[in-house]
Protein backbone atom coordinates (compact mmCIF):
# COMPACT_ATOMS: atom_id res chain seq x y z
CA UNK A 1 0.00 0.00 0.00
CA UNK A 2 1.52 3.33 -1.06
CA UNK A 3 0.93 6.52 1.34
CA UNK A 4 0.75 9.87 0.05
CA UNK A 5 3.69 12.25 1.07
CA UNK A 6 0.85 13.65 2.98
CA UNK A 7 -0.27 10.75 4.82
CA UNK A 8 3.93 10.37 5.56
CA UNK A 9 4.06 13.52 7.09
CA UNK A 10 1.47 13.42 9.70
CA UNK A 11 2.52 9.60 10.58
CA UNK A 12 6.16 11.50 11.41
CA UNK A 13 4.63 14.56 13.22
CA UNK A 14 2.41 12.50 15.10
CA UNK A 15 5.04 9.58 16.09
CA UNK A 16 7.65 12.52 17.12
CA UNK A 17 5.36 14.35 18.91
CA UNK A 18 4.32 11.50 20.81
CA UNK A 19 8.04 10.45 21.37
CA UNK A 20 9.24 13.58 23.28
CA UNK A 21 6.57 12.40 25.80
CA UNK A 22 8.89 9.05 26.36
CA UNK A 23 12.04 8.68 27.71
CA UNK A 24 14.17 5.18 25.63
CA UNK A 25 13.28 2.79 28.08
CA UNK A 26 12.40 -0.27 26.34
CA UNK A 27 8.99 -0.58 28.93
CA UNK A 28 7.81 2.38 26.23
CA UNK A 29 7.92 0.84 23.39
CA UNK A 30 4.69 -0.50 22.99
CA UNK A 31 2.48 2.24 24.92
CA UNK A 32 4.06 4.48 22.54
CA UNK A 33 3.49 1.86 19.16
CA UNK A 34 -0.20 1.59 20.90
CA UNK A 35 -0.67 5.90 21.08
CA UNK A 36 0.36 6.08 17.48
CA UNK A 37 -1.64 3.76 16.45
CA UNK A 38 -4.91 5.33 18.30
CA UNK A 39 -4.09 8.40 16.51
CA UNK A 40 -3.60 7.12 13.18
CA UNK A 41 -5.81 3.80 12.60
CA UNK A 42 -2.80 1.96 11.79
CA UNK A 43 0.81 2.13 12.42
CA UNK A 44 3.44 2.81 8.97
CA UNK A 45 6.64 1.99 7.97
CA UNK A 46 7.34 5.81 8.57
CA UNK A 47 6.83 5.80 11.66
CA UNK A 48 7.94 2.41 12.98
CA UNK A 49 11.55 4.02 11.73
CA UNK A 50 11.32 6.83 13.82
CA UNK A 51 9.80 4.47 17.07
CA UNK A 52 12.93 2.02 16.43
CA UNK A 53 15.79 5.48 16.13
CA UNK A 54 14.41 6.36 19.08
CA UNK A 55 14.45 3.52 21.69
CA UNK A 56 17.44 2.33 19.69
CA UNK A 57 16.62 -0.79 18.18
CA UNK A 58 16.87 -2.05 14.89
CA UNK A 59 13.79 -1.32 12.61
CA UNK A 60 12.56 -4.75 12.48
CA UNK A 61 12.43 -5.34 16.11
CA UNK A 62 9.60 -2.73 15.86
CA UNK A 63 7.84 -4.56 12.58
CA UNK A 64 7.96 -7.84 14.38
CA UNK A 65 6.30 -6.31 17.52
CA UNK A 66 3.52 -4.37 14.93
CA UNK A 67 3.04 -8.12 13.33
CA UNK A 68 2.92 -10.06 16.76
CA UNK A 69 -0.44 -8.20 17.77
CA UNK A 70 -3.27 -8.18 16.36
CA UNK A 71 -4.40 -4.77 17.85
CA UNK A 72 -1.72 -3.26 14.94
CA UNK A 73 -3.11 -2.12 11.79
CA UNK A 74 0.14 -1.77 9.16
CA UNK A 75 -2.13 -0.05 6.62
CA UNK A 76 -4.44 2.88 7.18
CA UNK A 77 -8.55 1.70 7.91
CA UNK A 78 -11.07 2.02 4.83
CA UNK A 79 -13.84 4.46 4.63
CA UNK A 80 -16.14 1.02 5.36
CA UNK A 81 -14.22 -1.22 7.63
CA UNK A 82 -14.82 -5.21 7.61
CA UNK A 83 -14.26 -7.00 10.68
CA UNK A 84 -15.03 -10.77 10.34
CA UNK A 85 -16.08 -12.55 13.43
CA UNK A 86 -13.23 -15.28 14.44
CA UNK A 87 -14.93 -16.26 17.22
CA UNK A 88 -16.04 -20.12 18.09
CA UNK A 89 -19.41 -19.88 16.68
CA UNK A 90 -18.85 -18.05 13.74
CA UNK A 91 -15.74 -20.19 13.07
CA UNK A 92 -18.28 -23.52 13.51
CA UNK A 93 -20.28 -22.32 11.29
CA UNK A 94 -17.33 -21.10 8.34
CA UNK A 95 -16.04 -17.87 8.87
CA UNK A 96 -13.12 -19.20 7.08
CA UNK A 97 -15.64 -19.36 4.09
CA UNK A 98 -16.23 -15.40 4.60
CA UNK A 99 -13.08 -14.41 5.22
CA UNK A 100 -11.58 -15.84 1.90
CA UNK A 101 -15.23 -14.54 0.10
CA UNK A 102 -14.02 -10.58 0.88
CA UNK A 103 -10.41 -11.35 0.22
CA UNK A 104 -11.16 -12.50 -3.46
CA UNK A 105 -13.96 -9.98 -4.04
CA UNK A 106 -11.48 -7.42 -3.00
CA UNK A 107 -8.74 -8.52 -4.06
CA UNK A 108 -6.90 -7.77 -0.77
CA UNK A 109 -5.63 -10.23 2.47
CA UNK A 110 -6.84 -9.67 5.89
CA UNK A 111 -5.07 -6.57 7.39
CA UNK A 112 -5.02 -5.05 4.32
CA UNK A 113 -6.91 -2.09 2.90
CA UNK A 114 -8.54 -1.91 -1.05
CA UNK A 115 -6.46 0.69 -2.96
CA UNK A 116 -9.16 3.35 -3.30
CA UNK A 117 -9.48 3.16 0.65
CA UNK A 118 -12.87 2.31 0.61
CA UNK A 119 -12.31 -1.11 2.41
CA UNK A 120 -10.06 -2.67 4.73
CA UNK A 121 -10.31 -6.66 6.45
CA UNK A 122 -9.85 -7.54 9.78
CA UNK A 123 -10.33 -10.27 11.85
CA UNK A 124 -12.20 -9.82 15.44
CA UNK A 125 -12.94 -12.36 18.29
CA UNK A 126 -16.43 -12.88 19.07
CA UNK A 127 -18.69 -9.78 18.62
CA UNK A 128 -21.40 -11.26 20.89
CA UNK A 129 -24.29 -12.10 18.24
CA UNK A 130 -23.47 -15.79 18.15
CA UNK A 131 -27.09 -16.80 17.01
CA UNK A 132 -26.76 -14.94 13.93
CA UNK A 133 -23.30 -16.80 13.03
CA UNK A 134 -21.48 -16.48 11.05
CA UNK A 135 -21.22 -12.78 11.76
CA UNK A 136 -19.48 -9.67 9.98
CA UNK A 137 -19.22 -6.00 11.28
CA UNK A 138 -19.27 -3.19 8.42
CA UNK A 139 -17.87 -0.45 10.73
CA UNK A 140 -20.31 -0.54 13.62
CA UNK A 141 -23.13 -2.30 11.50
CA UNK A 142 -23.87 -5.96 12.35
CA UNK A 143 -24.52 -8.38 9.66
CA UNK A 144 -25.58 -12.26 10.64
CA UNK A 145 -26.01 -15.19 8.57
CA UNK A 146 -23.09 -14.13 6.25
CA UNK A 147 -23.14 -16.52 2.93
CA UNK A 148 -20.75 -15.82 0.10
CA UNK A 149 -23.15 -14.69 -1.66
CA UNK A 150 -24.75 -12.48 0.84
CA UNK A 151 -20.80 -11.00 0.74
CA UNK A 152 -21.10 -10.16 -3.36
CA UNK A 153 -24.89 -8.43 -1.98
CA UNK A 154 -23.06 -6.30 0.33
CA UNK A 155 -20.69 -5.21 -1.88
CA UNK A 156 -23.01 -4.62 -4.58
CA UNK A 157 -25.58 -2.39 -2.59
CA UNK A 158 -22.58 -0.31 -1.22
CA UNK A 159 -21.48 0.30 -5.14
CA UNK A 160 -25.12 1.31 -5.42
CA UNK A 161 -25.17 3.73 -2.97
CA UNK A 162 -22.38 5.43 -3.81
CA UNK A 163 -23.44 5.91 -7.10
CA UNK A 164 -26.85 7.36 -5.62
CA UNK A 165 -24.67 9.51 -3.69
CA UNK A 166 -21.98 10.89 -6.25
CA UNK A 167 -25.64 11.22 -8.25
CA UNK A 168 -27.14 13.15 -5.54
CA UNK A 169 -24.37 15.37 -5.47
CA UNK A 170 -24.13 16.15 -8.85
CA UNK A 171 -27.91 16.93 -8.88
CA UNK A 172 -26.84 19.37 -5.81
CA UNK A 173 -24.44 21.55 -8.42
CA UNK B 1 35.24 -20.07 44.86
CA UNK B 2 36.80 -23.58 42.84
CA UNK B 3 37.96 -22.79 39.74
CA UNK B 4 36.06 -25.78 37.89
CA UNK B 5 33.52 -28.18 39.18
CA UNK B 6 32.67 -31.67 38.66
CA UNK B 7 30.03 -32.89 37.19
CA UNK B 8 28.63 -36.20 35.84
CA UNK B 9 26.91 -37.10 32.48
CA UNK B 10 25.96 -40.35 31.39
CA UNK B 11 28.47 -41.66 33.99
CA UNK B 12 30.96 -39.56 32.96
CA UNK B 13 33.18 -37.49 34.88
CA UNK B 14 34.19 -34.32 33.21
CA UNK B 15 35.15 -30.81 34.28
CA UNK B 16 34.04 -27.77 33.99
CA UNK B 17 33.65 -24.02 34.75
CA UNK B 18 31.22 -23.06 37.44
CA UNK B 19 27.83 -21.81 35.63
CA UNK B 20 28.47 -22.63 32.43
CA UNK B 21 25.38 -24.18 30.67
CA UNK B 22 25.38 -27.92 30.76
CA UNK B 23 24.58 -28.20 26.92
CA UNK B 24 28.36 -26.42 26.36
CA UNK B 25 30.17 -28.15 28.91
CA UNK B 26 28.75 -31.34 27.17
CA UNK B 27 29.86 -30.33 23.94
CA UNK B 28 33.30 -29.62 24.81
CA UNK B 29 33.51 -32.74 26.24
CA UNK B 30 32.52 -35.05 22.57
CA UNK B 31 28.52 -35.42 24.19
CA UNK B 32 25.83 -34.61 22.04
CA UNK B 33 23.11 -33.24 22.91
CA UNK B 34 20.54 -32.17 20.20
CA UNK B 35 20.65 -27.98 19.99
CA UNK B 36 19.17 -25.69 17.58
CA UNK B 37 18.56 -22.17 19.12
CA UNK B 38 21.62 -21.91 21.96
CA UNK B 39 24.27 -19.75 21.47
CA UNK B 40 26.93 -19.21 24.01
CA UNK B 41 27.72 -15.77 24.18
CA UNK B 42 23.99 -15.18 25.32
CA UNK B 43 23.34 -14.88 28.94
CA UNK B 44 19.44 -15.65 28.79
CA UNK B 45 18.78 -18.05 26.29
CA UNK B 46 15.53 -18.09 24.42
CA UNK B 47 15.51 -22.10 25.21
CA UNK B 48 12.91 -22.02 22.18
CA UNK B 49 13.62 -25.28 19.96
CA UNK B 50 13.06 -27.18 23.04
CA UNK B 51 15.33 -30.32 21.70
CA UNK B 52 18.01 -30.17 24.09
CA UNK B 53 16.14 -31.97 27.30
CA UNK B 54 18.47 -33.66 30.00
CA UNK B 55 17.56 -35.90 33.00
CA UNK B 56 18.51 -33.82 36.28
CA UNK B 57 19.10 -36.36 39.17
CA UNK B 58 16.77 -34.97 41.63
CA UNK B 59 14.36 -33.15 39.56
CA UNK B 60 10.93 -34.58 38.66
CA UNK B 61 11.01 -33.60 34.84
CA UNK B 62 13.32 -33.27 31.68
CA UNK B 63 14.98 -29.85 31.52
CA UNK B 64 16.85 -27.77 28.48
CA UNK B 65 20.60 -28.41 28.98
CA UNK B 66 20.96 -24.37 27.25
CA UNK B 67 19.86 -23.44 30.53
CA UNK B 68 20.98 -25.42 33.14
CA UNK B 69 23.95 -23.84 34.77
CA UNK B 70 26.80 -26.21 36.27
CA UNK B 71 26.99 -27.07 40.09
CA UNK B 72 29.26 -29.06 41.94
CA UNK B 73 28.11 -32.54 41.64
CA UNK B 74 25.49 -32.23 39.11
CA UNK B 75 24.38 -35.62 38.05
CA UNK B 76 22.89 -35.62 34.51
CA UNK B 77 21.82 -38.36 31.68
CA UNK B 78 21.30 -37.28 28.66
CA UNK B 79 19.26 -39.96 27.50
CA UNK B 80 16.06 -41.52 29.53
CA UNK B 81 12.40 -42.38 28.16
CA UNK B 82 11.06 -39.02 28.71
CA UNK B 83 14.09 -37.38 27.34
CA UNK B 84 13.73 -39.31 23.97
CA UNK B 85 9.95 -39.07 23.94
CA UNK B 86 9.92 -35.23 24.34
CA UNK B 87 12.98 -34.68 21.85
CA UNK B 88 11.71 -37.26 18.86
CA UNK B 89 8.04 -35.09 19.41
CA UNK B 90 9.66 -31.73 19.49
CA UNK B 91 11.78 -32.99 16.30
CA UNK B 92 8.29 -33.96 14.47
CA UNK B 93 7.01 -31.45 15.05
CA UNK B 94 9.55 -28.92 13.62
CA UNK B 95 10.03 -31.67 10.95
CA UNK B 96 5.70 -31.37 10.13
CA UNK B 97 7.04 -27.45 8.73
CA UNK B 98 10.39 -28.14 6.99
CA UNK B 99 10.63 -28.31 3.49
CA UNK B 100 12.73 -31.78 3.32
CA UNK B 101 14.49 -31.66 0.35
CA UNK B 102 18.00 -33.03 1.22
CA UNK B 103 19.07 -33.73 -2.86
CA UNK B 104 19.17 -30.23 -3.52
CA UNK B 105 20.37 -28.54 0.05
CA UNK B 106 23.55 -26.42 0.41
CA UNK B 107 23.51 -27.70 3.72
CA UNK B 108 23.27 -31.63 2.92
CA UNK B 109 25.85 -33.43 5.24
CA UNK B 110 26.67 -30.47 7.19
CA UNK B 111 22.93 -29.84 8.34
CA UNK B 112 21.99 -30.08 12.01
CA UNK B 113 18.79 -31.44 11.76
CA UNK B 114 20.18 -34.23 9.79
CA UNK B 115 22.87 -34.48 12.69
CA UNK B 116 19.75 -34.54 15.38
CA UNK B 117 18.33 -37.86 13.21
CA UNK B 118 20.90 -39.63 13.06
CA UNK B 119 22.31 -39.11 17.12
CA UNK B 120 18.40 -40.03 18.04
CA UNK B 121 17.40 -42.40 15.48
CA UNK B 122 15.01 -40.14 14.28
CA UNK B 123 12.83 -39.99 10.60
CA UNK B 124 13.79 -36.93 8.95
CA UNK B 125 10.19 -37.08 7.75
CA UNK B 126 7.44 -36.98 9.72
CA UNK B 127 5.80 -40.38 10.75
CA UNK B 128 2.50 -39.26 12.38
CA UNK B 129 2.34 -35.05 11.42
CA UNK B 130 1.20 -34.05 8.16
CA UNK B 131 3.82 -32.23 6.29
CA UNK B 132 2.78 -28.34 5.84
CA UNK B 133 4.67 -26.29 3.53
CA UNK B 134 3.75 -22.92 4.24
CA UNK B 135 5.25 -22.26 0.49
CA UNK B 136 7.02 -19.09 1.05
CA UNK B 137 8.82 -17.28 -1.81
CA UNK B 138 12.44 -18.17 -1.68
CA UNK B 139 14.54 -14.91 -1.89
CA UNK B 140 17.43 -15.10 -3.94
CA UNK B 141 17.29 -10.96 -4.31
CA UNK B 142 20.76 -10.56 -2.25
CA UNK B 143 23.77 -10.00 -4.09
CA UNK B 144 25.22 -13.45 -1.96
CA UNK B 145 22.54 -14.69 0.15
CA UNK B 146 19.79 -17.16 -0.94
CA UNK B 147 17.11 -17.47 1.92
CA UNK B 148 14.31 -19.92 1.83
CA UNK B 149 12.17 -19.62 4.61
CA UNK B 150 10.41 -22.49 3.78
CA UNK B 151 13.43 -24.41 5.77
CA UNK B 152 13.94 -22.50 8.51
CA UNK B 153 13.55 -23.48 11.95
CA UNK B 154 13.45 -20.36 13.49
CA UNK B 155 16.22 -20.53 15.83
CA UNK B 156 17.37 -17.15 15.78
CA UNK B 157 21.11 -17.98 15.22
CA UNK B 158 20.81 -15.36 12.17
CA UNK B 159 18.92 -12.64 13.74
CA UNK B 160 21.95 -12.35 16.53
CA UNK B 161 24.38 -12.81 13.88
CA UNK B 162 23.42 -9.89 12.15
CA UNK B 163 23.13 -7.94 14.63
CA UNK B 164 26.34 -8.46 15.65
CA UNK B 165 28.43 -8.48 12.34
CA UNK B 166 26.00 -6.94 9.69
CA UNK B 167 23.15 -4.03 9.80
CA UNK B 168 20.56 -5.31 12.17
CA UNK B 169 18.66 -6.50 9.18
CA UNK B 170 17.07 -9.92 10.54
CA UNK B 171 14.41 -10.33 13.31
CA UNK B 172 11.47 -11.97 13.52
CA UNK B 173 7.62 -11.14 12.42
CA UNK B 174 4.36 -12.54 13.02
CA UNK B 175 3.14 -15.26 15.36
CA UNK B 176 2.37 -18.55 15.59
CA UNK B 177 2.45 -21.28 12.30
CA UNK B 178 2.84 -17.49 10.39
CA UNK B 179 6.12 -16.80 12.63
CA UNK B 180 8.98 -16.14 10.29
CA UNK B 181 12.77 -14.88 10.21
CA UNK B 182 12.12 -11.63 7.97
CA UNK B 183 13.24 -7.72 7.33
CA UNK B 184 11.65 -4.76 7.96
CA UNK B 185 8.37 -4.30 6.23
CA UNK B 186 8.96 -7.87 4.98
CA UNK B 187 11.16 -6.85 2.10
CA UNK B 188 13.96 -9.17 0.05
CA UNK B 189 17.03 -9.28 1.65
CA UNK B 190 18.03 -7.06 -1.83
CA UNK B 191 15.73 -4.26 -0.93
CA UNK B 192 16.54 -4.35 2.89
CA UNK B 193 19.43 -2.45 4.50
CA UNK B 194 21.64 -6.58 4.23
CA UNK B 195 25.10 -5.40 3.87
CA UNK B 196 26.09 -8.82 2.51
CA UNK B 197 28.33 -9.75 4.81
CA UNK B 198 26.72 -13.26 5.00
CA UNK B 199 27.36 -13.93 8.99
CA UNK B 200 23.73 -15.18 9.29
CA UNK B 201 24.65 -17.92 6.33
CA UNK B 202 27.74 -19.12 8.35
CA UNK B 203 25.62 -19.76 11.76
CA UNK B 204 22.20 -21.24 9.83
CA UNK B 205 22.32 -24.66 11.30
CA UNK B 206 20.20 -25.58 8.49
CA UNK B 207 19.66 -25.07 4.58
CA UNK B 208 17.32 -21.57 5.38
CA UNK B 209 20.63 -19.37 4.34
CA UNK B 210 22.87 -20.56 1.69
CA UNK B 211 25.93 -18.59 0.06
CA UNK B 212 25.01 -18.09 -3.71
S1 LIG C 1 17.98 -28.20 5.92
FE1 LIG C 1 18.85 -30.21 6.38
S2 LIG C 1 17.08 -31.58 6.54
FE2 LIG C 1 16.40 -29.73 5.53
S3 LIG C 1 16.56 -30.16 3.35
FE3 LIG C 1 18.47 -29.16 3.97
S4 LIG C 1 19.83 -30.85 4.45
FE4 LIG C 1 17.78 -31.71 4.43
S1 LIG D 1 17.31 -18.75 8.77
FE1 LIG D 1 18.63 -20.36 9.65
S2 LIG D 1 19.70 -19.32 11.32
FE2 LIG D 1 17.98 -18.03 10.79
S3 LIG D 1 16.37 -18.64 12.21
FE3 LIG D 1 16.07 -19.81 10.31
S4 LIG D 1 17.14 -21.71 10.65
FE4 LIG D 1 17.88 -20.28 12.22
S1 LIG E 1 -18.67 -16.16 17.59
FE1 LIG E 1 -19.13 -14.67 16.13
S2 LIG E 1 -20.61 -13.53 17.17
FE2 LIG E 1 -20.01 -14.95 18.68
S1 LIG F 1 19.18 -25.45 22.49
FE1 LIG F 1 18.18 -25.57 24.37
S2 LIG F 1 16.13 -25.15 23.86
FE2 LIG F 1 17.18 -24.86 21.97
Amino acid sequence: MNLTAEEKRIATETTRQLLSTYNDSRGNLIPVLQQVQNKLGYVPAVAMEEVAAHFNVPAVDVYGIITFYNQFRLTPPGKRQVKICMGTACHMRGAQIIQESWERRLNIKMGETTEDREYSLERVACVGCCTMAPVVLINEEVHGKITPTRVDGLIFSHQLDKQKEKEGAARDE
Amino acid sequence: MAETVTITIDDRQIQAAPGEMLLWAALDNDIYIPHLCASREEAHPTASCRLCFVEVEGRPAPVPACTLPVTEGLVVKTRSPQVDSLVAMGFELLMSNHRLDCKNCSANGNCELQRIAKARKLRLKPKNLPVLDKNLPVDDSAANIVYDPNKCVLCGQCVRACRKSGNGTLGFARRGYLRVVTTFGGVPLGESNCTNCGACVKVCPVGALAQK
